[in-house]
């Protein structure tokens, strides 16, 4: 498989690119419901023109409704969606949710797909329990009650977790807190008893929550795959969603770049174009350099994950990693390059630069991935 | 209709079997010193009877350069099915049976710019290893700004028939002149106009007035040379291209050196260290660990893209400029990549010429990367390119 897009899928980026910079941009999205203080972070209108658009169940199977594409396509729409800007649940819920239901039994599926595909549900994933993306370490514990289980612990940093109809949460039902067996991944709908929300709105307005499970009851239905044997869907799960999460961070570092780019051919001090000045080409060049090298590995770990590879999860923490370097650096040149305006909140190059650090640190940053790639790599 | 897929999936067990039965195993070794490669050539020598015959059932196969057409000594493989080939030959660490700086560079651009009999007759040869080429580019007072060159030829008439030019001039960094049979040179031809005055000239390196004389590295070896002409002789049907446009050449030229340097194709240079290096050094201080963990992110993402430059660029579908970008990446790459192996090796690799180390190879080669990002156009040039080319930048 050659490693650009085919005609297909470089149509379905010039349609999403039209449909994003027109009803996804900062202006009517990001910045409409920053500026009104809404308390899902982005809105259900557009979520619904994601579902028109078929974007909603791009990666759910025909069976269940959906169009049974790959992460490649998944991350076209994630690429444009950086770009804008544009707040959104689909990395959450049809990207990490969807991945985890796919493995799921009819059930499950039946009651939670409809949903998806249509645009009228949204759904959170509750992974993290502390500041830093540990994945490895699980301590929330679900216990045998009756029919059913009991859930019961904290999760952090879980995004759009009180907009969610449903979460999926990882949870440890046998072995201790460091066993890389022993999960089960619980489909936990919105309103059960003993759900506890402390929303907080982070640094790029979206919105999170640290949810605390105080002795949550739950069917047996609710089990998404094997009891005990969450741990393969929920490394399948966080290699769909860094994926997507890079994907999303090289639309966000290009279209910081080309930001910054485009201002460099207006803007005029010492009576010359600043981007006349060499000290700044080259660091534009550079950046355009690491930016391409970034995409490349993204779009390698997609059609790795596509194929099914053993390579696709080193390839999802290359990306990752790569990505937040590169993202990171088109940010804050972004800013440095356009001087004082790159302070405003006026100029959105601030909002890049917000959007970065969230996204760096959701399902793990460059230092949490890069060493993954030294462990799976034998040193 | 047929199934591409399936065709490709065959071709891919063909050349498995093919490689299994004619690529001897001394040939799947890295490669270590100058001795592991075959450049080819009127002198050419080979350094084991693997190293014969690894060559001569490539060169029979049109596997030397694979993705040329037949009729010039190629395969005529389609770029799917090079892809596969160069897909398998990685798979058992495969050496290339020959390297040649006429298979990298001239070859491209006699592929787009030669004659008819021209292609015919050098790229068989190239093709064949029977001839080995050297590049003569820069100049004592030309190294970035390559155009300002000053080796100068003009026509002579000849009362005895045969008009040819006469070339007169010194130039530098010629690599391997000193080996090389023939030479592949950018000769002013018109004084007045600085782009369009220059001729792209081939000339054997025994004819009358060519000199050459090795110029001792950093690295203590000597790959370079600098190269006197004292009045040349060059028969007109040896220029590429039209005169005064030997330019247009030289630019589609160095896109492939470009291409070459970055080290595109994938190979040890775009390769992960740390395992290795831990390997090597038992333990790995845990800053050093993280220095070769970000770098392995680097250099994982970056062989990614050396494949999608590679895939795009047989289609079409790379920028003009983007070999430019590989060769800033990769080299600037390649010298970190040597920085951290130095460092993961301790004292052991400061040793200059011990058996241990294969005559210093460690330094030597850690010495030699330093050029990668000055040959072939600086990382200043490259991204001065990248500014103006790419980016579009106002006065770049």
């Amino acid at each position: 498989m050659p490693l650009y897009h085919d005609d297909d899928q470089v149509m379905l980026a010039e349609t999403t690119s039209q449909f994003m910079r027109e009803e996804g941009a900062i202006a009517k999205q990001l910045r409409h419901w920053r500026d009104r203080g809404c308390k899902d972070g982005f809105g259900h209108g557009l979520w619904k023109q994601f579902a028109e658009m078929g974007f909603t169940g791009i990666l759910v199977g025909e069976d269940d409704g959906g169009l049974d594409m790959g992460h490649v396509e998944a991350g076209i729409v994630l690429e444009e969606i950086g770009r804008n800007l544009t707040p959104s649940p689909f990395l959450t819920s049809s990207v990490l949710a969807a991945t985890a239901l796919k493995h799921g039994g009819d059930e499950v599926r039946g009651r939670y797909l409809p949903g998806l595909v249509s645009g009228d549900s949204v759904f959170a994933v509750a992974i993290d329990e502390g500041a830093k993306h540990r994945p490895e370490r699980i301590a929330t514990k679900a216990e045998k009650s009756g029919n059913g289980f009991k859930l019961s612990g904290q999760k952090d940093f879980v995004i759009h977790g009180a907009s969610a109809d449903m979460i999926v949460v990882a949870a440890r039902t046998s072995g201790s807190d460091a066993d890389a067996d022993g999960i089960t991944l619980f489909a936990v709908p919105k309103d059960t008893a003993g759900l506890d929300h402390d929303s907080v709105r982070l640094v790029d307005s979206s919105m999170a929550t640290h949810t605390k499970f105080e002795g949550v009851e739950l069917d047996g239905d609710s089990v998404i795959g094997e009891v005990d044997g969450g741990r393969e869907i929920l490394d399948r799960m966080l290699a769909a969603g860094r994926v997507g999460a890079a994907a999303e961070g090289v639309g966000v570092a290009r279209g910081a770049m080309d930001m910054t780019v485009d201002y460099l051919k207006q803007r005029k001090q010492f009576g010359r174009l600043i981007g006349e000045f060499q000290a700044l080409q080259h660091r534009a060049a550079h950046l355009y350099s690491e930016v391409e090298i970034a995409r490349a590995a993204t779009i390698k770990a997609q059609q790795l994950l596509d194929n099914d590879s053993e390579k696709a999860d080193l390839m999802a923490s290359v990306a990752k990693a790569k990505v937040a370097k590169a993202a990171g650096l088109a940010v804050r040149e972004g800013v440095q390059m356009h001087g004082g305006i790159g302070m405003t909140d006026e100029y959105d190059i601030g909002l890049y630069m917000k959007r970065d650090r969230a996204l760096q640190e959701f399902l793990g940053d460059m230092y949490y991935h890069a060493g993954r790639v030294a462990e799976m790599s034998g040193y | 209709m047929p199934d591409a897929t399936s065709d490709l999936e065959v071709f891919r067990q063909e050349t498995r079997d093919w490689l299994e039965d004619n690529c001897p195993e001394d040939m799947r070794k890295p490669v270590k010193t100058e001795d592991d490669i075959y450049w080819g050539g009127r002198n050419a020598t080979f350094k084991s009877d693997a190293q014969k015959a690894w060559f001569e059932a490539c060169r029979d196969k049109g596997y030397t350069v694979p993705a040329w057409p037949e009729k010039y000594g190629g395969a005529g493989l389609s770029p799917a099915q090079a892809k596969v080939l160069r897909q398998e030959m990685s798979r058992i660490n495969a050496r290339p049976p020959l390297s040649s700086f006429g298979i990298w560079m001239l070859g491209p651009a006699l592929l787009q710019f030669g004659t008819e009999e021209q292609k015919l007759h050098y790229l068989n040869q190239i093709a064949r290893g029977e001839i080995r080429w050297c590049q003569g580019y820069s100049e004592p007072g030309s190294g970035s700004d390559l155009v300002s060159l000053q080796t100068f030829g003009e026509e002579v008439s000849d009362p005895e028939g045969g008009d040819h030019w006469v070339v007169n001039g010194q130039k530098v960094w010629t690599s391997y002149a000193d080996k090389a049979d023939w030479i592949f040179c950018l000769v002013r031809t018109d004084k007045e106009d600085k782009y369009r005055g220059i001729t792209f000239m081939l000339f054997d390196m025994e004819s009358k007035g060519v000199s050459t004389k090795p110029i001792l590295l950093i690295s203590g070896n000597s790959p370079f040379c600098e190269t006197f002409f004292d009045d040349v002789k060059v028969p007109k049907d040896q220029f590429v291209g039209e005169i005064n446009r030997g330019w247009d050449v030289a630019k589609y030229l160095l896109g492939h050196e470009r291409e070459m340097i970055s080290g595109a194709g994938g190979g040890a240079r775009t390769a992960a260290i740390g395992a290795a290096m831990k390997r090597h050094a038992g333990e790995l201080d845990p800053c050093l660990r993280v220095e070769l963990a970000m770098f392995d992110v680097d250099a994982l993402a970056y062989s990614a893209m050396g494949e999608k430059f590679l895939d795009e660029i047989k289609v079409g579908k790379a920028h003009p400029a983007q070999p430019n970008m590989m060769k800033y990446a990769g080299t600037e790459l390649n010298k970190r990549r040597h920085e951290l192996m130095m460092a993961a090796g301790g004292s052991r690799s400061l040793e200059w010429d011990s058996e241990e180390t294969d005559g210093g190879q460690p330094s030597r080669n850690w010495l030699r990367t330093k050029a990668n990002s000055i040959e072939g156009g600086t990382s200043e040039v490259m991204l001065n390119v990248i500014s103006k080319r790419i980016l579009e930048l106002p006065g770049a």
